[in-house]
């Protein structure tokens, strides 16, 4: 009964986010105030019945109901309770509910956060998230109904895939999701303020919460899942250019540039329509990154189920809601004009050097990705692209960014006067280039270029993004959250490429043979192997390595990496064993058995790795710092100040 | 020309490769490849895990064997590679891997961290012997019969259900099933 009343819930919901995008841009443009009144009533009745959609399927999961064909396929009697519930998004049909779920929390959000937008333009806005919405419930349910029921039913389900059986698989997607999600917020607001004909600086100030918000989300979902590949998966390394990996990334980059193209709309009324472009791009590129990820165009590591019918779907959605917004953006984005000018040299300068990059370094990722796709479409044969390409490629315009961002900081608006911080500049650059390089020519014996370049430029960012704050402290000032926000997410950056280019530089890697007692040498550390025995889990048995980690002799861990075998889908998975020592990460992966008790042992040493994620949190941290500012929540004391343009009025 | 249309011009560039794209992709599984047959392309090419040593096709006449395509650069030959240790587990026809397109290293280290399903991997750098094979992309796998003729191709990852149904029955001289 519950499935079909999930089922039923589904299909009321997709009704009401009809009524919603109807209703929300109808209303408005043909002046109906009753009609822009009946949107907020849709938007809760649709987050209504979306979430007892997720219950009901939820339910199904925790009572072990395999006459679900989803239960049946991703749980088991022997699942712990926790995975049964996490077992929701392990895969196609429930990942795509809880998307829609977390738009529908989103719109809520909205809904309630639009008290003091004017009511025809949050109407717009809420229409245009019942458009995305409809879509997504459409798709679920033409190809991908979770509630579909299984005759007879499973005496017993096929178990969630045991990769997804951990800690990470619990709040790596929602996260992840939710900043995918997020952008469709920014989106909604661009194709409303393109609706409307106009966009001054209040639209900006609308938008950047959400933006940054669903930004800082991202940022964590994409280093939650770094993390889950490293420690869960053991992969054995943080990032691979995996599709699916940069289908999140794509929308990052985006993500980053239209946050910072934003600040300058909000606080200068420039960049109108580029800013627009590219909330539709960041959204746009999170639809795209779900298009590749499910409908098996590109092979990916990320294993979900392909169906090339799902892929025509997500086409047509597609191209419908991107190329609707770019339809609109064609045809109203020429009204958008920007009166004010900017010198060479202000910030404003050095935010579109900003935005230059980031889209630079989203074009090569993006051409990477799509490579293999391209060339297969010409007949021009099979094509990978992998770490070779991307990791130069990205480097080449990620390093003039952090070397920009050190300068950039001290630039003020409008005017171009960078000679007043030369003095700093300077100042910050030498001890920069003396802490950074003196870190790595004294810390680690083979010197490496790459290295000392992204130690120097952290600092540099460091040093340089501190000199306003103190500056403010030392006059008294307040520091707005806004200001402390983009100062931590800087940092944030500055770690994670002193990290990033320190691994980058000092990774050992070594597949060692060892029969037991005998010991490898790896980097600093030595690895004695002491032998396997059985293990047993809850659902799976295991063989269990045991080896004694020490480094010049002294005792640094005794550590246990095992090789599982799930019962029920006769999968086979190692477990790593990994431990921070003295920034060091150790992981040690158990391989083959070869045979009179020798076996195959991983060994990979990294520096600092786990400053990468920490470094991505502290720019997610910023980004919440920021999205918190109550500059953003106060409506602007003139509503329409004069440097407002208001252009076209049709509606 | 208005550059505010440049965009949407770019996206239905793209569509359109993405459209493309779908309707290769339900195509890939089902190419039929014009060796089955014939007699599968001769070849003597290194050993992986012996580079002294050659892997020739001669060597392998007089029982069945899988070719299996495979790359540590393919995501897809990470997936199919459970499938094919389950394969050298059953111990009812050897796979010989060809390496394509590989680092030497890389691949080692990949049979010494996931299992080495293969009887021997013969290494192709040069990407030859796979044209000679009319190889579409990584994985593929063909099934070549004592005679030394290709009997039966698969394009992606090794299903249990192919297996099955296709090959076992072949090696095992019972009729095939639906083919």
């Amino acid at each position: 009964m519950l499935p079909e009343l999930g089922h039923f819930a589904l299909i009321l919901a997709l009704l009401l986010a009809g009524l919603q995008a109807f209703f929300g841009i109808a209303g408005p443009a043909f002046a109906r105030e009753r009609w822009t009144s009946a949107v907020t009533p849709a938007v809760a009745g649709q987050a209504v019945m979306v979430a007892t959609a997720v219950v009901c399927l939820v339910t199904s999961f925790v009572g072990n109901d395999f006459s679900v064909l989803y239960v049946a396929e991703n749980s088991n009697t022997a699942l712990p309770l926790f995975y049964r519930v996490a077992a929701l998004w392990g895969a196609h049909e429930g990942s795509l509910l809880l998307w829609i779920l977390l738009l529908a929390a989103w719109t809520v959000a909205v809904a309630l956060g639009s008290g003091r937008l004017p009511s025809r333009f949050a109407a717009r806005v809420l229409g245009v998230l019942g458009v995305v919405s409809f879509g997504f419930l459409l798709f679920t349910l033409a190809t991908s109904n979770p509630f579909l029921r299984l005759d007879p039913p499973a005496p017993d389900g096929r178990d969630l895939n045991p990769i997804l059986q951990d800690p990470g698989l619990a709040v790596h997607p929602p996260i992840l999701y939710t900043g995918y999600v997020g952008f469709s917020v920014a989106f909604a607001f661009a194709c409303a303020a393109m609706l409307e004909g106009r966009l001054d600086q209040n639209w900006a100030r609308w938008t950047r919460p959400w933006t940054t918000a669903a930004w800082a989300f991202l940022t964590c979902g994409i280093a939650l899942g770094s993390f889950w590949a490293y420690y869960e998966l053991g992969w054995g390394g943080f990032w691979f250019w995996d599709p699916v990996e940069n289908a999140s990334f794509m929308p990052w980059l985006a993500g980053t540039a239209l946050v910072h193209s934003l600040a300058v709309t909000d606080k200068r009324g420039l960049f109108k329509s580029w800013t627009l472009l590219l909330a539709i791009l960041a959204f746009s590129l999170s639809l795209l990154g779900t298009f590749l990820v499910r409908s098996g165009v590109l092979v990916s590591v990320h294993s979900f189920a392909a169906d090339p019918t799902r892929g025509i779907f997500i086409l047509a959605f597609l191209i419908i809601m991107i190329g609707g917004a770019l339809a609109l953006y064609a045809w109203r984005a020429p009204l958008l004009r920007s009166t004010a000018g900017f010198e060479l040299g202000s910030r404003e300068s050095f935010l579109l050097f900003n935005n230059v990059l980031l889209v630079t370094a989203l074009g090569t990722v993006f051409a990477g990705t799509l490579a293999p796709l391209i060339s297969d479409a010409l007949k021009l044969g099979t094509l990978s692209v992998g770490p070779p390409y991307f990791n130069p490629t990205f480097m080449i315009s990620m390093l003039p960014l952090l070397a920009l961002l050190s300068v950039g900081i001290h630039a003020n608006w409008k005017r171009g006067r960078l000679k007043d911080s030369q003095r700093t500049l300077l100042l910050t650059f030498v001890a920069a280039a003396v802490l950074g390089c003196g870190y790595v020519f004294g810390l680690y014996s083979h010197a490496h270029l790459l290295s000392a370049v992204g130690a120097t430029l952290a600092v540099w960012i460091v040093l340089s993004s501190l000199v306003d704050p103190i500056d403010r402290w030392r006059r008294g000032l307040t520091l707005p959250r806004a200001v402390l926000g983009m100062t931590v997410a800087h940092i944030g950056l500055a770690i994670a490429a002193f990290a990033l280019t320190a691994v980058q530089s000092f990774t050992i890697e070594r597949d060692v043979a060892l029969a037991p007692g005998q010991t490898a040498k790896v980097g600093d550390y030595e690895v004695r192997f002491e032998g396997v025995r059985p293990v047993e889990g809850p659902n799976y048995d295991a063989v269990g390595g045991t080896l004694v980690v020490t480094r010049h002799g002294a005792p640094v861990a005794v550590m246990t990496p095992q090789k599982r075998r799930y019962w029920v889908q006769h999968t086979v998975k190692s477990e790593t064993a990994i431990r921070w020592h003295r920034g060091n990460n150790v992981l040690l992966a158990l391989g083959e058995d070869l045979g009179s008790g020798r076996w195959s042992i991983r060994v990979q040493i990294r520096p600092l790795v786990s400053l990468v994620w920490i470094a991505a949190f502290i720019m997610a941290l910023g980004g919440a710092l920021a999205a918190s500012d109550r500059r953003y929540r106060t409506a602007r004391a003139v509503a329409t100040a004069p440097e407002a343009t208001a252009v076209g009025q049709a509606g | 020309m208005n550059r505010f249309l440049l965009p949407l011009g770019l996206f239905v560039l793209l569509a359109v490769v993405l459209a493309i794209g779908i309707r290769h992709s339900p195509e890939k599984s089902i190419i039929a490849s014009p060796l089955i047959g014939k007699p599968a392309p001769a070849f003597a090419l290194p050993s992986l895990t012996d580079p002294a040593h050659e892997v020739r096709s001669a060597d392998l006449k007089g029982h069945w064997y899988l070719f299996n395509v495979w790359g540590t650069w393919c995501g897809e030959c990470r997936a199919e590679h459970e499938m094919l240790l389950q394969v050298r587990r059953a111990g009812v026809v050897p796979i010989i891997g060809l390496d394509w397109k590989d680092n030497d290293g890389e691949a080692v280290a990949w049979l010494t961290q996931l299992g080495n399903p293969y009887q021997s991997v013969a290494t192709d750098h040069s990407g030859r012997m796979a044209i000679d094979w009319g190889v579409y992309g990584a994985p593929e796998t063909f099934l070549v019969s004592p005679e030394g003729v290709v009997v039966y191709k698969h394009v992606g990852a090794l299903t249990p259900d192919t297996w099955t149904r296709e090959i076992l029955p072949r090696v095992s001289g019972l009729p095939a099933g639906k083919s």
